[in-house]
């Protein structure tokens, strides 16, 4: 394999983990703060809808990225009504916004665009376009250093580099801000939180909804920037492969970021099975390459490999004692 | 002390919470242009009015009931299983070896020989996580979530490289041989003198589902097995005192569910579509969920929302048919249902509750 393969190899991993990174801060916000959030999928396949939607009825895809963020925070706060204010299992109610958003966008892009719950293909302002950053060209001539300048790190849309921001802002809000160690103290002690004077169910929603936020934007990178346009059931798992992520990266922002870069990287080469017969010899299933985030976590989550050990309140509705 | 009476607690929580979801889901009919009316009008004649419209119904409803009960179980030991949908595909693949490796002399032998491979198969699929849970903590819903992509993946694997007739290009296994064919229920009604439809898929599975159904109340209700996974389920510190082991109880609750949601594929992959297919299952190990939540957990409950839901399925079916609302309707429908009995049922329970201690007060 050259030099050139292997840096196209690790572009398709970026492209492939920006959803996945995203999605997996989003479900670090809302898990850290005691709410599991099994919804991620479906709040991802909301905003990828009605992003390619908005964008393709506006021609903006920036207001197709607001109302992708709109939708996934409506579904944000509708887990939020369910699991913080009446107490209900969080786990069912992710499920059951994992359903509603996939029947309720091809019921609606059937509606709106009658193209059998597909949206029209987007183009020009209606998609986010690659930023070539500056002297991408000039600098590509140098060895190595170029090739990666301009294939890999150059090129990309700007939700990419929003993704991959967002790592040292999740890390400084959660670990540097009064407001982090707060929502962290709220997954693991809510009733200390309490005592503190603190409101847990506004911190637990203040959670859920940059939750919602994230998955907005991972929701619109899929439809506006990753592909031109709505396909139904587009997101196509990759809300749980971000929560295998989240497991596996132990709820922390820069294992995070390893964790989906991985899986990323599984992605692009399933895509490439050239590849992965020139490195290893041998021929691999796409579809047994597909299943090894999940086949990962399983075992992370055994504890044979390091031991992941969730937020202590997760899941655990918080009732203030009278 | 109960808020409210048993009666209430079991009829009118799940009514008010299906009423909700119905409007809701008129309202969305509303939204797209079409008159809900007439939309359950065509979804009634749909499924219910002709034999063979029931035949969908009820091939739909076996499906629902094997998934539902699955859960149903896990639901009495306190555990969520999300795996329905990977031990029913996995349970499909018992279903086709059995058929396809073994010379059935008959069919009756056939159906115990692939019951029991269906069940070992979906078991087996349930194993995992559940020992994971018992032994090593790891949240069984998060692994069954897991066992459902990886199943996928390896039916997938199975069907391209090692099962595909050679020469077929359908990832798909061979027919399965004539002794292995069910008899439909219009097999089984014309001897009583009914003439039910031939072309509904609906077969004696049903009967095998309504059993099925009957032995996990059994179990549930009037064993010492059951008792115990009931009281493990309501408190984990009380069943530890009284003696009963949670990992026990943990793998033994997740085997019979596993086995359950297994046994589907006796009645999609043997009964109907007699090879296996890929994405066979589809989605029913999921529906399940909606099931066993709106039935309450229990078997008679359970059969009666797995028949609403085939009915629903068959009369979504007929409406994408005659009227531009897709098929995803049911999907909606279903997500409002597990939302409303599920995650909600606080909002449904809390004003009926005041509502019922309102109504002692005034009596005393």
């Amino acid at each position: 394999m050259d030099f050139l393969t292997f840096i196209q190899l690790l572009d398709s991993t970026v492209r492939l983990a920006t959803p996945l990174l995203l999605a997996c801060l989003a479900g670090l916000f809302s898990e850290r703060a005691g709410i599991f959030d099994i919804g991620l999928e479906g709040k991802m396949l909301a905003a990828a809808f009605f992003s390619a939607a908005i964008a393709a009825v506006t021609g903006s895809v920036w207001l197709g990225l607001l109302a992708g963020i709109a939708s996934s925070m409506a579904f944000s706060l509708l887990h939020g009504v369910a699991s913080i204010t009446f107490r209900g299992n969080q786990l069912i109610s992710g499920v059951a916004i994992n359903f509603l958003a996939a029947g309720l966008t091809v019921l609606i892009a059937q509606d709106w665009f009658s193209q059998g719950g597909r949206t029209p293909s987007l183009m020009g302002g209606a998609r986010f376009e690659p930023i070539i950053l500056p002297f991408a060209d000039s600098l590509g001539g140098i060895p190595v250093f170029g090739p990666i300048y301009r294939e890999l790190i150059s090129g990309h849309s700007i939700l990419v580099y929003v993704a991959f921001a967002m790592v040292p802002l999740t890390w400084w809000i959660l670990f540097r801000t009064r407001f982090g160690l707060r929502l962290r103290a709220v997954g693991e002690n809510p009733a200390a939180v309490d005592t503190a004077g603190v409101s847990v169910v506004g911190l637990r929603y203040a959670a859920v909804i940059i939750c919602g936020v994230l998955c907005g934007i991972a929701g619109a990178y899929l439809s506006t920037a990753l592909q031109a346009g709505f396909v139904k059931d587009m997101s196509a798992g990759r809300g749980f492969i971000a929560l295998a992520a989240l497991i596996f990266a132990k709820w922390r922002p820069w294992y995070a970021l390893y964790a989906t870069l991985l899986f990323g990287l599984f992605g692009a080469l399933e895509t490439r099975p050239d590849v992965i017969e020139a490195l290893f010899g041998l021929k691999v299933q796409g579809a047994l390459l597909g299943a090894l985030p999940y086949v990962m976590t399983v075992i992370i989550l055994a504890g044979f490999v390091g031991k992941a050990i969730p937020p202590r309140a997760g899941g655990e509705p918080y009732v203030k004692e009278r | 002390m109960d808020m409210m009476p048993k009666w209430a607690e079991v009829t009118l929580v799940p009514l008010i919470s299906l009423v909700l979801a119905a409007i809701l889901s008129a309202l969305v009919i509303l939204a797209i242009g079409e008159d809900p009316v007439e939309a359950v009008n065509l979804m009634v004649t749909g499924a219910l009015g002709s034999t063979y419209g029931w035949g969908y119904t009820l091939y739909y409803a076996t499906n629902f009931l094997f998934t539902g009960l699955a859960v149903s179980v896990a639901f009495h030991a306190g555990l969520f299983n999300i795996g329905g949908e990977g031990q029913a595909m996995l349970g499909g693949l018992g279903v086709a070896l059995a058929c396809l490796l073994i010379p059935w002399p008959h069919w009756t032998l056939a159906l115990l020989g692939a019951a029991g491979a269906a069940a070992l198969f979906g078991a087996a699929w349930a194993a995992i996580p559940a020992f994971l849970q018992a032994k090593r903590g790891s949240h069984i819903v998060i692994t069954t979530i897991m066992f459902n992509f990886i199943g996928a993946a390896v039916l997938n694997y199975v069907l391209v490289n090692l099962m595909r007739p050679p020469g077929s290009m359908d990832p798909a296994t061979a027919r399965f041989p004539e002794a292995t064919h069910l008899p439909t229920l219009h097999d089984i009604l014309l001897p009583l003198g009914i003439n039910f439809s031939k072309s509904a898929p609906a077969n004696v599975t049903f009967l095998i589902a309504l059993l099925a159904c009957v032995l996990v109340w059994f179990l549930l209700w009037r064993t010492w097995l059951g008792y115990e996974i009931r009281s493990y389920g309501k408190s984990e510190p009380g069943a530890k005192y009284a003696g009963i082991s949670p990992v026990a109880i943990t793998m033994i609750a997740m085997l019979i569910s596993g086995a359950l949601a297994g046994l589907m594929a006796i009645n999609n992959v043997m009964g109907e579509a007699e090879r296996l297919v890929l994405n066979a299952v589809e989605g029913a190990g999921f529906i399940g969920i909606a099931v066993a939540l709106m039935g309450r957990s229990h078997p008679f409950g359970v059969l009666l929302a797995a028949i609403l839901f085939g009915f629903l399925y068959q009369g979504g079916a007929e409406l994408a048919l005659w009227t531009s609302i897709p098929r995803e309707l049911i999907v909606v429908i279903q997500a409002l249902v597990i939302l409303f009995t599920g995650a909600l049922d606080n909002m449904v329970r809390m004003p009926l509750e005041r509502l019922f201690l309102m109504l002692r007060r005034g009596r005393a």
